[in-house]
């Protein structure tokens, strides 16, 4: 499903954030990305998600050499995987349901099966009835519950959620970290990046750990 | 891998099942998409009514300025074609031609193949004429002889484009022993008519700086609505939005901006030829002139309407066109 083969990243002002990384990924498979604060974690997934590009090395996703992805084709790559943000990055001025309907708008689908569709994953973050609130009367919970709902509504081959849990408390965390083992037991890959240890420690998946740009333990 | 191609198959095995349509599905969400930015641009600009209206003032006074000069040099047109047709020789006869040699002379040139009609003026019509017009009546009627000539006006068959045909009437005129004077008045309708070509010109050339104006200022504000929705635009290229699905919004936006202004200036431009309609026909009524003042036509209210949206168009397609491209989410 993803595949890392020597892959390097430099930011010109900072140096390399990332150095020989190589891993891969089977379909259906879940596992953690931990490391200290600056590890490289986001830049890892701004990588799989073609918002940046790597200096060297491989990366493939679904089959698709990502290093050969004109810039055309970003988003067609994009609408197979699902990506969930620390901040959520929700928009403020829509509706719970128009936020999760944008990628099935961007995708072209009709009305029904919209509907349809979001409602689907309304139900499965456990929101359904939120459907006309704003964002911003929402818990953080919540929020991040409507982002994931926005991830999943295109039924992505791959979810990668960025610190999904950063600012929920521990009954919440553990209930959208078992939202994520049920995407993967229906078959979708999943890659978390966190550092909450304790909470990856307690699941028993894969960790992938960096360290100053390093995949120490996979 | 694997796995994902089976899965995609899956999904969309299952939509043409249930849809029956999948294709004319998408066509009518693809419809559904572009009336939804329609009027969602829309929507957005009576939203911040107070910037909406500021901008399409502005350029709607670009816009009416150029459509005025053309409509007023339209006018002048007329004028100078109502002039142009006009275009005779007088003949001025000696002040002791009698009446009867005058009206022999006139049917004498009138066999001229050059010569369409001719029209004798006696002293006594030309002193009435004089009487009427002029405003010095009671001067005139204080003269114990008439001192106004006979006139034959000419009016030539081939109007003024052969110029040398007439310059060859008007010498064989001369060489006549009754005539005095033979005048024709090419000189200052030629002028008439290259001051007409210069303002053609200038109204082309005013057209296209204020279409330019009105370029620029539309882009400007799209940038500044761009500005705006920057977050917007960042998450929609996350979850998979092409640039043509991000910039749709915005060019209906500047649609609407041009159309707007268009019609905006049609009224500006129609409310002062309707104002100014009624003094200028009087004006003209008191020289004995039928001159109509004309307004925009159907067709030039269209193609005033059709190249305002489409500079607006432009003008976000521009700024939407370089700067998407540019804004890439981190
Ligand atoms: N756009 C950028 N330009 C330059 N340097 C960057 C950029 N983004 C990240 N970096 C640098 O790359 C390094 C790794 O950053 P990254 O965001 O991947 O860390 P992280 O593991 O996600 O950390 P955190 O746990 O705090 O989110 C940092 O040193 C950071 O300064
Ligand atoms: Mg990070």
């Amino acid at each position: 499903m993803l595949q890392f083969d020597k892959v390097s990243m430099r930011y010109p002002e900072v140096g390399d954030v990332l150095k020989n990384i190589s891993f891969s990924l089977h379909p259906g498979e879940m596992a953690f990305l931990t490391g200290h604060s600056g590890a490289g974690k986001s830049t890892l997934f701004k990588l799989i998600a073609v918002m940046e590009r790597c200096n060297r090395g491989e990366i493939i996703f679904a089959g698709q050499n990502l290093n050969k992805v004109s810039n055309r084709q970003i988003p067609y790559v994009r609408r197979n995987m699902g990506l969930i943000f620390q901040d959520y990055k929700l928009l403020q001025d829509r509706t719970v349901f128009d936020n999760v309907a944008l990628p099935l708008v961007i995708a072209g689908y009709g009305h029904g099966e919209i509907s349809r569709r979001v409602r689907a994953a309304l139900d499965k973050v456990g929101l359904l009835g939120k459907e006309k609130k704003y964002p911003l009367l929402l818990s953080g919970g919540e929020q991040q519950r409507v982002g994931i709902a926005r991830a999943v509504v295109n039924k992505p081959s791959m979810i990668l959620a960025d610190e999904p849990t950063g600012n929920l408390d521990p009954e919440l965390s553990k209930e959208i970290m078992h939202l994520f083992e049920q995407f993967q037991q229906v078959g979708v890959t999943v890659l978390i990046a966190s550092h909450d240890i304790s909470l990856i420690a307690r699941m028993n998946y894969r960790v992938l750990k960096l360290d100053h740009g390093q995949l120490i333990a996979s | 891998m694997k796995h994902s191609i089976r899965n995609q198959h899956r999904a969309e095995g299952r939509q043409t099942r249930k849809s029956g349509g999948y294709l004319v599905d998408r066509l009518i969400a693809y419809r559904d998409l572009h009336a939804h930015a329609l009027f969602s641009s829309l929507g957005r600009l009576v939203a911040s009514r107070f910037a909406t209206v500021m901008t399409i003032v502005v350029l709607a006074i670009g816009i009416s300025l150029a459509s005025g000069f053309y409509i007023l040099v339209k006018n002048l047109q007329q004028l100078a074609g109502n002039l142009e047709s006009s275009n005779q020789i007088s003949l001025f006869l000696r002040e002791e031609v009698s009446d009867a040699n005058a009206k022999k002379l006139a049917e004498t040139i009138k066999k001229n193949s050059d010569v369409l009609d001719v029209k004798l003026i006696s002293k006594e019509q030309a002193l009435k004429e004089f009487e009427t017009f002029s405003g010095f009546g009671a001067a005139v009627k204080a003269l114990d002889k008439n001192p106004l000539p006979i006139v034959i006006q000419v009016l030539p068959k081939n109007s003024l484009e052969d110029v040398v045909v007439l310059d060859n009437l008007v010498e064989h005129f001369k060489q006549v022993p009754e005539v005095d004077i033979a005048q024709v008045d090419t000189q200052w309708v030629k002028r008439l008519q290259s001051i007409m070509e210069l303002a053609r010109r200038g109204v082309a050339l005013l057209s296209g700086l204020l279409g330019m104006g009105v370029l620029f200022i539309t882009a400007n504000t799209i940038r500044l609505e761009l500005h705006d929705r920057r977050e917007e635009v960042l998450i929609a290229k996350l979850v998979g939005a092409t640039n043509g699905f991000i910039q749709r919004p915005f060019l209906y936006g500047g649609f609407w901006l041009g159309f707007f202004s268009g019609v905006a200036a049609w009224f500006i431009v129609t409310l002062t030829t309707l104002i100014l309609k009624y003094p200028i026909e009087k004006l003209s009524g008191l020289y004995d002139g039928s001159f109509h003042v004309v307004f925009l036509g159907g067709l030039e209210t269209i193609a005033l309407l059709a190249i305002s949206a489409a500079l607006g168009m432009l003008g976000s397609w521009i700024v939407v066109y370089f700067q998407l491209r540019r804004l890439k989410p981190e």
